[in-house]
């Protein structure tokens, strides 16, 4: 990155908010069949990997012009752990939006209830979301979220090439090209895996933050009461079953001299269709 | 409303209710069991102990299905040049139309697009939507938006289908918050029901749950799919579509994005999207040997990844690397040459299709991932696997 600071970080600090979420701590559940219960071995949450990336991303941005960086996720009241964490990354407020109300949230309510969060906690020149979670894996609710705010949003940035007071320009990862595109301010943007190396947590943030508090919203906090946005009643889809996929059980075993193995590759490759 | 129930005077043994939950949303507190903001609503619970968790719905709301009628693909693409992607939402889009009687419409937004959509014609759409204009030269989320949108409130189609591209995956949140409805990203296979309501399976948690997925009450149902997920249809020998120009007011066209340059993609080494892997492992002796693997890659037309051994010894490049510290791949077919299988290796491609391990020694923990486990030595069998096949070309 070779941008010229243009920002003043005397006046008018950025505001950059940035999107995480707690997710569980690995994505290999299995389901028992005939029971259909996830089989979970303890697994601890985390936050959710790409986000790692979007905070990185504004902690550059926060050393290089000077930025206030907020936090914001969704979740129980356990997710506090992913705001400390992002606290002993850089960060300089969170707050967590966190009632039974929001239970059951699907791309739509998720997206709906983090922008009347965002709306209630700070006022961001750039929101920063990861390019999805590992949990649920959709990469929608960044884009969702800047259609509820009337921002315009640009999705899978690979490269921030330059900022201003007024805008900023960035590389789009397209699937046979690159767009580099210029953003006016307020906007949000998902960035890719890979834009940044995430820093590790500091110690030193970490025993200076730790009496920082995280501000807790719940639905009686938010502009709009309507509860048939949030939650499960705000969710125009619906879960109707989950299972585990179908796996490719074959399992050969395959020995003798090497004319015969090779003859029996070659003849799967052949049924596979990959000859 | 709906809403999960909790019979606190049912409830047992706590512990065990709150271990029901694969998102931690169940907790026990002052003697009662509660849900928390982290309830997904997948139901678990109340089909594992029905007693204490009883599912609670009330119709508050109905859409007249009857008024959505059609199915829309979004045609994905980059000044003209259509995504592949969107020919196979167009095979899709016509099997679904099919079972419920729907038409098939084709949205194409761009400028000098026209010819594109004689293109879109030939896979038997009933009708190409075209929006062509100087400000929709480049994709940027609002005009196209708005263009969308224009189509929508005309025609009300039942379903959209969108590519899961950059754009697709841009646009279609955007429409599916605008509309107030339902979207459902990466699907893997689409039904649809009398009723017109769409059945999504997609997968989640990295691919190891599968979820179905229905918009019961919402029109239109959003669906983005990946590339490569359904067979492109063939091509009609009697194109009988029609192609309508539409246009929307010149304020609705302004963009708060500029697009400044569009340049090629360096050609992506990347193994994430290769169908064939061939992965080479500590058992190659030397750098040199590892032609045989680049020959054997190129007649599968295939990506040569490694282990982390080899990359440690300066043999194969970072970003070849598979496992938990490299790359996640899921390919049609991985044949891993003399590699024995560490847990996090095997982590990055056990979601591959097919498996082929080579490898000299019966015990190898490779075997145990492999769907075809070849017992041998990678320096006779590869050599003659490649001689086989480069016959057969002949």
């Amino acid at each position: 990155m070779n941008f010229e600071v243009k920002a003043s970080s005397e006046e008018g600090y950025m505001e950059i908010l940035v999107c995480i979420k707690q997710v569980p701590g690995t994505t290999q559940v299995e389901i028992d069949e005939e029971t259909g219960v996830l089989r979970r071995d303890g697994v601890a949450s985390k936050m959710n990997p790409y986000d790692l990336y979007a905070l990185e991303s504004a902690m550059v941005l926060k050393e290089k012009y000077g930025a206030t960086v907020h936090v914001l996720t969704m979740g129980p009241p356990q997710a506090e752990h992913i705001i400390k964490e992002a606290y002993m990354m850089g960060a300089d407020h969170g707050a967590i939006l966190s009632d039974r109300k929001f239970a059951g949230a699907d791309v739509w309510a998720t997206a709906y209830t983090l922008s009347q969060g965002v709306k209630r906690f700070c006022k961001p020149d750039l929101i920063i979301c990861g390019k999805m979670t590992t949990d649920g894996d959709t990469a929608q609710v960044g884009p969702e979220m800047a259609e509820f705010l009337g921002i315009p949003h640009i999705a899978n940035v690979s490269k921030i090439v330059d900022v201003t007071r007024s805008n900023m320009t960035v590389e789009m990862d397209m699937p046979q090209t690159v767009e580099v595109a210029k953003v006016e301010f307020p906007c949000l943007i998902t960035v890719e895996k890979g834009i940044f190396q995430p820093r590790l947590p500091s110690y030193k943030l970490k025993k200076s933050t730790a009496q920082l508090n995280v501000q807790y919203y719940a639905f009686r906090d938010l502009e709009d009461q309507d509860e048939m946005k949030y939650g499960l009643n705000g969710s125009p889809t619906q879960v109707k079953r989950i299972f585990p996929p179908v796996g490719n059980d074959a399992h050969e075993i395959w020995e003798g001299d090497s004319d015969t193995l090779t003859n029996q590759m070659f003849n799967a490759l052949m049924r596979l269709k990959f000859i | 409303m709906a809403k999960i129930i909790i019979h606190n005077e049912k409830v047992k043994a706590h512990d065990v209710l709150v271990n029901l939950c694969p998102f931690n949303a169940i907790e026990f507190m002052d003697s009662k069991i509660t849900i928390n903001s982290g309830c997904k609503m997948c139901k678990l619970c109340v089909k594992q102990a029905p007693d204490v968790f009883e599912f609670f719905e009330e119709e508050v709301r109905r859409v007249n299905k009857s008024e959505w009628k059609g199915i829309a693909v979004y045609i994905d693409h980059v000044e003209g040049d259509i995504h592949p992607v969107s020919f196979e939402l167009i095979g899709k889009a016509r099997t679904l139309a099919e079972k419920i009687n729907h038409p098939v419409h084709a949205v194409l937004i761009g400028e000098n697009v026209m010819q594109a959509a004689e293109e879109i014609v030939k896979y038997g759409v009933d009708e190409v939507f075209v929006y062509d204009e100087t400000e929709l030269k480049n994709f940027r989320v609002e005009p196209y938006a708005a263009c969308f949108e224009n189509y929508i409130e005309s025609v009300k189609p039942s379903i959209v289908l969108v590519g899961g591209t950059t754009i697709g995956r841009s646009l279609a949140p955007r429409l599916a918050a605008r509309f107030r409805t339902g979207l459902t990203a990466d699907c893997t296979v689409l039904d649809v029901q009398e009723n017109t309501d769409l059945d999504q399976i997609r997968p989640a948690f990295g691919g190891n749950i599968m979820a179905h997925i229905h918009t019961p009450n919402h029109r239109p149902q959003f669906a983005t799919v990946r590339y490569k997920i359904f067979d492109a249809p063939e091509m009609i020998d009697k194109p009988f579509g029609k192609i309508t120009r539409y246009t929307v007011s010149k304020d609705l066209l302004k963009s708060k994005i500029e697009v400044l340059e569009v340049h090629d993609k360096a050609k992506s080494e990347s193994i994430e999207e290769a169908e064939v892997i061939v992965v080479v492992g500590s058992a190659f002796k030397k750098k040199e040997d590892l032609s045989m693997a680049f020959k054997l890659a190129a007649l599968l037309d295939a990506k040569v990844a490694s282990t982390r051994p080899l990359i440690e010894k300066g043999w194969m490049d970072a970003k070849l690397q598979i496992g938990l510290s490299g790359r996640t791949v899921r390919p049609k077919l991985i044949i891993t040459c003399g590699v024995s299988g560490s847990v996090q290796f095997v982590a990055g491609m056990k979601g591959s299709d097919q498996i082929m391990a080579i490898n000299i020694d019966r015990e190898a923990s490779i075997f145990k991932t492999a769907h075809y486990a070849i017992v041998g030595d990678i320096y006779e069998v590869l050599p003659k696997l490649i001689e086989r096949i480069e016959n057969e070309r002949l």
